[in-house]
């Protein structure tokens, strides 16, 4: 009876850590997305121009690459000196996502497949109104984005 | 009793805003441009503000900082809030030399295609300081 517990336990186990593995299919963003203590100057340099996105919504392989690419980012030439360039790197890479398995390395957050799951429902009209505008705005709907907090329940997707 | 009065004035400048043209950051771009143009006279509010306003393409300046420097702005593709460039509506502008030299960097290249010269940056500025 203990041995048969034993192997429920065993079999529960065995099956969550596959359907973890499985979830969208390796592209899993990181828990937490934002670690406590964040980088000042990933903190004024990124939210420069856009949201400081929580570096755990991407893999590290993602910000390698995104990082060694700042001029050519999305259109603008948005390079730093080798200096904080090195130090962003290094906190973006340190806190990128821990639950990314694939090997697949998008450049935009929202090529992810849990981006792409988490977004499904909200519909296209929602994107093009003028206070949402772009899929980078995240903090339109989510009010916490710039510390991290993309909780579900607190969802306000505005008129 | 002169040194006093001198110093008092130095403070009576920090107090106003027009004292406040004399700004450090403006200063080694004239140092640039005369080395740019030796015919240089000095930098101009009017060809600033017209800086501001030259629309290429799609992008001015305007389009992500408003028709004044004393708004708040909005950026063009973001949506992200961005500060008054204005120092009269946002005292931390132009008060640190790498930051004014990074966003001229980025900007004009995104606005323009090309870099800006000292003498485009410094009738920016005085533009900017004019308000």
């Amino acid at each position: 009876m203990k041995s048969l517990s034993h192997i429920l336990i065993a079999m529960v186990a065995v099956t969550s850590s596959l359907t973890a593995q499985a979830r969208y299919n390796g592209e899993e963003r990181g828990q937490p997305v934002m670690p406590t203590h964040v980088n000042a100057k990933w903190q004024q340099e990124c939210a420069g121009c856009h949201l400081a996105f929580s570096p755990g919504l991407l893999p590290a392989a993602s910000w390698k690459k995104l990082m060694s690419g700042l001029d050519k980012h999305f259109g603008t030439n948005a390079s730093l000196s080798p200096q904080d360039t090195a130090v962003i790197a290094d906190f973006l890479a340190k806190n990128a996502s821990n639950r990314w398995t694939s090997s697949a390395a998008p450049l935009r957050i929202t090529d992810g497949k849990w981006y792409k799951a988490k977004h499904s429902e909200v519909a296209a009209a929602v994107w093009k109104r003028a206070s949402v505008k772009s899929h980078s705005n995240c903090a339109a709907c989510h009010a916490g984005a710039d510390k991290g907090v993309f909780d579900e329940h607190r969802v306000k997707i505005p008129r | 009793m002169k040194q006093t009065l001198r110093k008092m004035s130095w403070l009576v400048c920090l107090a106003l805003p027009l004292c406040a043209a004399a700004n450090p950051i403006q200063d080694s771009y004239r140092a640039a441009a005369k080395q740019e143009n030796p015919a240089f006279k000095d930098f101009s509010a009017t060809a600033g503000r017209r800086l501001y306003t030259t629309r290429v393409g799609e992008l001015a300046c305007a389009s992500c900082h408003t028709d004044s420097p004393m708004q708040e702005g909005k950026h063009v593709k973001t949506n992200k809030v961005i500060l008054p460039m204005a120092p009269a509506a946002n005292p931390k502008r132009l008060t640190d030399a790498a930051n004014v030299e990074k966003w001229f960097k980025r900007n004009c290249n995104d606005v323009l295609k090309r870099a800006c010269t000292a003498q485009e940056k410094g009738d920016f500025m005085a533009y900017l300081l004019s308000k």
